[in-house]
């Protein structure tokens, strides 16, 4: 059985059609890039999976049942807007997570802290996890997100574009974890990203997302020129170099999209 | 001095507000809603100087009207942040109608000075004990939402896709909010409310990072505070409330001050911790920028 599934989905907010009538399924255990320009609605449709934004229409479905917010087996880790709070420790972060959404006293029993200890293992962040969240690097206050997002040992991980601005061994070493924690826990992951190259070894199929579309597909179906020009309603062609692939806009003019198009400026723009 | 009765009632129900107020601005400061604080108090003004016009105690119509306007506040949510100009305009109109209500009072210095710098000494036994029944309920109105609280203190994101209730808890923490307000304007005023809320939260979050004892100490710092201020008005016979302002702030200042000593001596566990690595120590990759982030943070804890 396939462990989401997206039936002729068709998302809104606030009145804009952001995704229309978007079918795909992603299987138990599989590594998915989430792919697609500024604005195409990469975040919203983690949110919908979420149970967080509620489709117009069609239906998605997580482990058979329809996607509802606190349903658990999804662990997230949000796109950075705000920096968590400075002066909370990785600890307090992390904890945060178990039972986060139960009343009562935050209680620190011994299956707590064993939970706790377990998630911050499988990142390497227990020897960050005492300093406060303000004293770390980006890449160490990642691994702590990452570390939280395992609370509850989930059967997916929405992983929204965790390597945002580290540098090229950071987003190495990023890649190689949630690679690792999809092989030791077997658990589905759904990493999003502005760029295909750093996913390339990890990744068993990509979900590209552009002008309402999403399609889902192995990466040598989905990055071609023609399914891109489609998704960003502008000619794209498709470069291999080596074991890198670039994607480029084909026309000299800029397309009338230029913001949500791919960059003009460098000759090869990366996505 | 505890020979008296009306210091007896004094040191109670300055020990219960205390409680309260370092309880509730330990997450007032922790979720960066002390603005909230002050703007709830100057709503509670209008409410009390209402009750006074109409002959009921002030207590309820500050409780009355901080009451709503917590929980209207907590209703709005986002909308209201982007609001700053209708929030002041809210706030000023609020002001301008408390002196209204005193205008139409005759007793109109004295309650004004009560209102709004507090007169502890006046609590009597009616008062206690309906501030220690607000007290104690909002208390353990707090104790039942702390943990998803502080979860979407943290991490709203998380929590609102853990299926906590975003809008239903930020409203029930601002209605506790509103009552720790009321019960902070009878002793400090509604002018000095965040003396008592906001000061020894702040102070706890700069000695401790650690949430346990970060809170414990907020509620310690603020008992010390009220009692030194009481013990010290006795003595001099300046007003209480100037010494609850002038601990609060000294307290503050102090642990602005420790705040790098804190520091320096948790670095000194960690380094102690990295001589003898585990497993997943010897991992982490050095980090050039670390030593900035940490000069980042703290200019930023000094800009807060
Ligand atoms: N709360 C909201 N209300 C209305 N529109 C929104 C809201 N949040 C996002 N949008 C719009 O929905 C679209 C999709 O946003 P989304 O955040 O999902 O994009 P994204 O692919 O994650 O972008 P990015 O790569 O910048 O993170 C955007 O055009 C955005 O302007
Ligand atoms: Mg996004």
């Amino acid at each position: 059985m396939s462990l989401v599934v997206f039936d002729r989905v068709t998302l809104d907010l606030a009145g804009r059609t952001i995704l229309s009538q978007a079918s795909f399924a992603i299987a138990p255990g599989e590594f998915v890039g989430l792919l697609g320009p500024n604005g195409a609605g990469k975040t919203t449709l983690m949110r919908a999976i979420l149970g967080l934004v509620r489709p117009r229409e069609g239906r998605i479905l997580v482990s058979g049942a329809p996607a509802a917010p606190g349903r658990g087996g999804i662990g997230y880790m949000p796109q950075l807007r705000a920096q968590p709070d400075p002066r909370s420790t990785g600890w307090d972060l992390v904890s945060g997570a178990v039972d986060g959404h139960r009343w009562g006293l935050p209680r620190r029993t011994a299956r707590a802290r064993e939970e706790v200890a377990w998630a911050l293992d499988m990142v390497d962040a227990t020897a960050i996890a005492r300093r406060p969240l303000g004293e770390l690097s980006g890449g160490e206050r990642q691994r702590l997100l990452l570390s939280q997002a395992l609370i509850g040992r989930p059967k997916l991980l929405l992983l929204d574009e965790p390597l945002i601005s580290l540098d090229p061994a950071h987003q190495r070493g990023t890649v190689d974890l949630a690679s690792r924690l999809r092989d030791e826990l077997g658990i589905a992951v759904l990493f999003s990203a502005h760029e295909l190259n750093p996913l390339l070894t990890a990744i068993d199929r990509v979900l590209y997302v552009g002008a309402g579309r999403a399609v889902l597909g192995a990466v040598d179906d989905v990055i071609t020129g023609p399914v891109l020009s489609k998704l960003y309603g502008a000619p794209i062609e498709v470069v291999r170099a080596g074991r890198r692939i670039f994607v480029v806009a084909a026309d000299v003019q800029p397309p009338s999209t230029a913001c949500d198009g791919p960059h003009q400026e460098p000759a090869r723009a990366r996505l | 001095m505890l020979a008296y009765d009306f210091m007896r009632t004094a040191f109670l129900a300055s020990g219960i507000v205390a409680v309260l107020s370092g309880l509730v601005g330990y997450f007032l400061v922790l979720r960066n809603q002390t603005f909230a604080g002050h703007a709830l108090s100057h709503v509670g003004f209008t409410g009390a100087t209402g009750a006074i016009l109409i002959g009921v105690p002030s207590l309820w119509g500050l409780v009355g009207f901080t009451l709503l306007a917590g929980l209207a506040m907590g209703a709005l949510g986002e909308k209201l942040s982007a609001r700053d100009v209708a929030i002041g305009m809210t706030l000023s109109l609020a002001l301008g109608f408390g002196l209204l209500f005193l205008h139409f009072y005759t007793a109109f210095a004295t309650q004004a000075t009560a209102l709004l710098f507090g007169n502890v000494l006046g609590v009597d036994r009616a008062a206690l004990a309906s501030l220690a029944v607000l007290g104690v309920a909002s208390i353990v109105a707090l104790a039942c939402i702390s943990r998803p609280l502080l979860f979407a203190s943290l991490q709203p994101e998380l929590a609102e896709a853990r299926g906590v209730p975003l809008r239903l808890l930020s409203t029930a923490f601002l209605g506790i909010v509103a009552v720790a307000v009321s019960e902070s304007a009878q002793i400090v005023g509604v002018l000095l409310v965040f003396t008592l809320m906001v000061g020894p939260g702040a102070a706890a979050r700069n000695l401790s990072s650690r949430f346990g004892a970060g809170v414990a100490l907020s509620a310690a710092l603020a008992v010390a505070e009220a009692w030194g201020g009481l013990v010290l008005a006795w003595f001099t016979d300046w007003p209480v409330s100037f010494w609850i302002t002038a601990l609060s702030a000294a307290v503050y200042g102090l642990s602005l001050a420790a705040a790098p000593v804190a520091a320096a001596r948790a670095s000194a566990r960690r380094l102690g911790a990295a001589r003898t690595p585990g497993p997943g120590a010897a991992s982490v990759p050095p980090d050039p920028h670390r030593r900035f982030q940490a000069d980042a943070a703290a200019l930023d804890a000094k800009l807060d």
